[in-house]
């Protein structure tokens, strides 16, 4: 008899354990979604692991205000296709109330303003548990996060004390006060990813796919041309066929040139890329351990 | 398309060419991309190394970039047509025993690397240790830097029966033996052209091919409940789903099976998905199972066959190996959790310390600290269902939790 598993139904049981030791350790979990493709799939395993029940977790959206457009679409369309509830932490309102000051210059961004907007929202939820769609294969410090990564009264991660994470025992207990940062797909890769998304047929944001767009370079990254972002006077704006490899803020998201317009061509072009998803990220970019700081202050 | 998941660790230091390894695989099956490559290279020339650093792709920390070391498990991942692999790349200090213990406790594979100049050494005993502690199922012996002696099959040869001679007071099964340069690439990704004499396979070729599927229990039916799923609307009115993640055996729809710890006796009714019915299920599988008799069955309860039973004891004789500063309390009162299931026990009885680089047993010394391996009793609030670690490592393991700072003190594994 033969009862192997392929590598994709591997991670999806994985994760989908992951997601259903969230539901009963803690009490108040919160699911963070961006309306990237790797919070749309913990979201669609969310589904899969609590079938036919709902998802026993409420959604919650940091929002900058700088978004794309078709994000905020795909985001409403997809919560009510899944019938969840959504939370929105606007940055916006932080800005507008006093709360936060906006950045300034050419490479302003509103990245490093989330995570006030993130821990505030947490803190005003009573939230315990927040699932996040971080993968170990994205970036340095993310290669270090535990499943269930532990946070302090402050929000703040200690990636030299993080409790060590055996067989598939995760340890949830914590003090009043204290959170987890919880991470169903910490083994995905980028491949992984799209080819689950294609085998299981699950709608994407059409940013995603090659289209027309207006963009300007700086410092060698295609960035969308958008009223967010203050050109020099050195850039200067072209259309051009492109797709969004990660989606984030508008200011710091870059755009990659591409034709690939479905998710089999997406497939091929992530399989031969010779340049990781997040090197199109401004935000990863201003240093060595730009992602490691943010995230020990509380970052996603 | 379909392609198997292995999970395997590396254990050691700088100096064995560990990350030289991991670089030359990645490197050689195109998993480094071109801006972490741009990314480590700037970095080296920042530190002042003359040729690219590799281990800095895999120290991802501020604190391991600025001292050259590896503190904590860093997972790689890396693919070929065949197979999808991640890497547990691991500290091979003796200071970094849990760290090598947790990336050894998922892995089917362990990849122990042997300096051809130097031999066995400390290390390679160390690792080899805790992979049979483990009960790692393969274990790889890669003798490396070849080219520096000359690629001389007497070395290679001496090394092996050393190393074999050592592992025969192990509880190891499967040994591979595999002579590499990761600096020149030898017999890595393709056949060394300068070990004529060698007739086994590359470490790639070994990897992408060793035999992984009975490296899960598939004969003794545990299901551990996880979570129960009420759906509470009028579609699913009476739905009553046990959902967890399949620890042993194979589970058809209609087997009779035992209740633990009531002792009620069943059928099963379904096994359900969001894309329907299957008809079975097996590890590692994450499924939902539907009773046929409405009995009480909750978390961290499980779903058995009546006449395989798992011990349920209160008592339990493991193999520890502890994680914390805070050494090992005698009679201590820890949080325990076994598969989902959670209870509180006491330290009944430290029997021995294990010294993890001769397989001594130490009767005198009691005192269990940071890193060090030891055989205990201990007795639980209520009743686990456990096996052998050796017959299921899901079933088989626990760890221990200290109840004031709630850190993960302990894993242990049951004799």
């Amino acid at each position: 008899m033969n009862y192997r598993l392929s590598h994709l139904r591997e991670l999806e049981s994985e994760s989908i354990y992951v997601l259903r030791e969230v539901a009963a350790q803690f009490e108040n979990p919160v699911l963070l979604f961006s309306g990237g493709k790797d919070s749309i799939l913990v979201s669609y395993l969310a589904k899969k692991a609590f079938y036919p029940a709902r998802i026993p977790f409420t959604f919650l959206h940091v929002d900058t205000g700088h978004n794309f457009n078709e994000t905020i679409e795909y985001r409403d369309n997809w919560i009510k296709e899944l019938d969840a509830k959504l939370i929105v932490g606007s940055v916006q309102a932080c800005i507008d109330n006093g709360e936060l000051i906006e950045e300034k210059g050419f490479n302003a961004s509103r990245n490093h303003l989330q995570t006030h907007v993130l821990l505030k929202s947490l803190e005003e939820g009573k939230y315990d548990a927040a699932i996040g769609g971080a993968r170990r294969d994205e970036e340095k410090a993310r290669a270090k996060e535990r499943f269930f990564s532990h946070r302090d009264e402050f929000g703040q991660w200690d990636p030299k004390n993080q409790r060590p994470e055996l067989w598939n025992l995760f340890n949830g207990k914590k003090n009043y006060g204290e959170h987890f940062r919880v991470f169903p797909i910490s083994n995905w890769t980028e491949l992984d990813v799209w080819q689950f998304l294609a085998e299981e047929k699950v709608p994407l944001p059409n940013l995603y796919f090659a289209h027309k767009r207006k963009v300007f370079l700086r410092d060698g990254i295609l960035l969308a041309d958008s009223e967010y972002i203050p050109k020099k006077p050195e850039e200067f704006v072209a259309e051009k066929m492109v797709r969004c490899r990660t989606i984030g803020d508008v200011t710091c998201t870059g755009v990659w040139e591409s034709t690939a317009s479905n998710i089999e061509e997406i497939i091929a072009e992530v399989a031969t890329s010779r340049k990781t998803e997040r090197g199109g990220r401004a935000d990863d970019k201003r240093s060595e351990t730009a992602m490691e700081d943010r995230k020990k202050d509380g970052y996603f | 398309m379909t392609s198997e998941l292995l999970r395997f660790t590396t254990a050691g230091s700088v100096d064995d060419g560990k990350s030289t390894l991991i670089g030359r695989l990645l490197y050689d099956s195109k998993s480094i991309f071109e801006d972490q490559l741009d990314a480590v290279k700037t970095a080296s020339e920042k530190q002042g190394d003359t040729e690219i650093n590799l281990a800095l792709l895999t120290d991802g920390l501020k604190a391991e970039r600025e001292q050259g070391i590896t503190i904590d498990v860093a997972y790689r991942y890396f693919s070929t047509p065949k197979r999808k692999f991640i890497i547990a790349d691991t500290p091979g200090h003796v200071q970094y025993t849990r760290n090598m213990v947790t990336g050894a406790s998922t892995a089917n594979v362990a990849l122990i690397l042997i300096d051809a100049r130097k031999g066995v050494l400390e290390q390679t005993r160390r690792h080899s240790i805790i992979s049979s502690l483990l009960q790692i199922p393969h274990l790889v012996i890669c003798i490396n830097k070849m080219d520096l002696v000359d690629y001389s099959q007497d070395v290679y040869e001496k090394i092996k029966e050393d190393y074999e001679e050592f592992a025969a007071k192990l509880d190891v099964h499967d040994v591979t033996f595999v002579p590499i340069s990761a600096l020149k690439g030898d017999n890595i990704v393709n056949r060394s052209e300068n070990m004529g004499w060698f007739e086994g396979t590359t470490l790639l070729y070994y990897l992408e091919n060793v035999h992984i599927g009975s490296d899960h229990n598939f004969i003794d039916i545990r299901f551990p409940v996880q979570h129960v799923v009420r759906p509470y609307n009028d579609e699913f009115h009476d739905y009553r789903g046990y959902a967890g993640r399949v620890a042993g055996g194979v589970i058809k729809k209609g087997d009779k099976v035992m209740l633990l710890p009531s002792g009620f006796t069943t059928t099963i009714a379904k096994i359900d998905t969001v894309d329907g019915e299957i008809p079975q299920a097996h590890p590692p599988m994450s499924v939902t199972i539907l009773l046929n008799a409405d009995l009480d069955l909750s978390r961290g309860e499980m779903i058995v066959r009546e006449n395989n039973k798992p011990d349920v004891t209160q008592d339990l004789d493991l193999m520890i190996c502890w994680f914390n500063q805070k050494p090992l309390h005698p009679r201590g009162k820890y949080t325990i959790m076994h598969t989902t299931n959670t209870a509180r026990c006491m330290i009944k009885k430290i029997q021995y310390k294990m010294d993890i680089n001769s397989l001594h047993r130490n009767l005198e010394d009691k005192q269990v600290g940071m890193n060090d391996i030891a055989r205990i009793q201990l007795r639980t609030t209520k009743p686990l269902f456990v096996d052998a670690y050796r017959k299921n490592r899901i079933t088989g393991s626990i760890i221990l939790i200290d109840e004031g700072t709630n850190e993960t003190v302990a894993a242990g594994m049951v004799i």
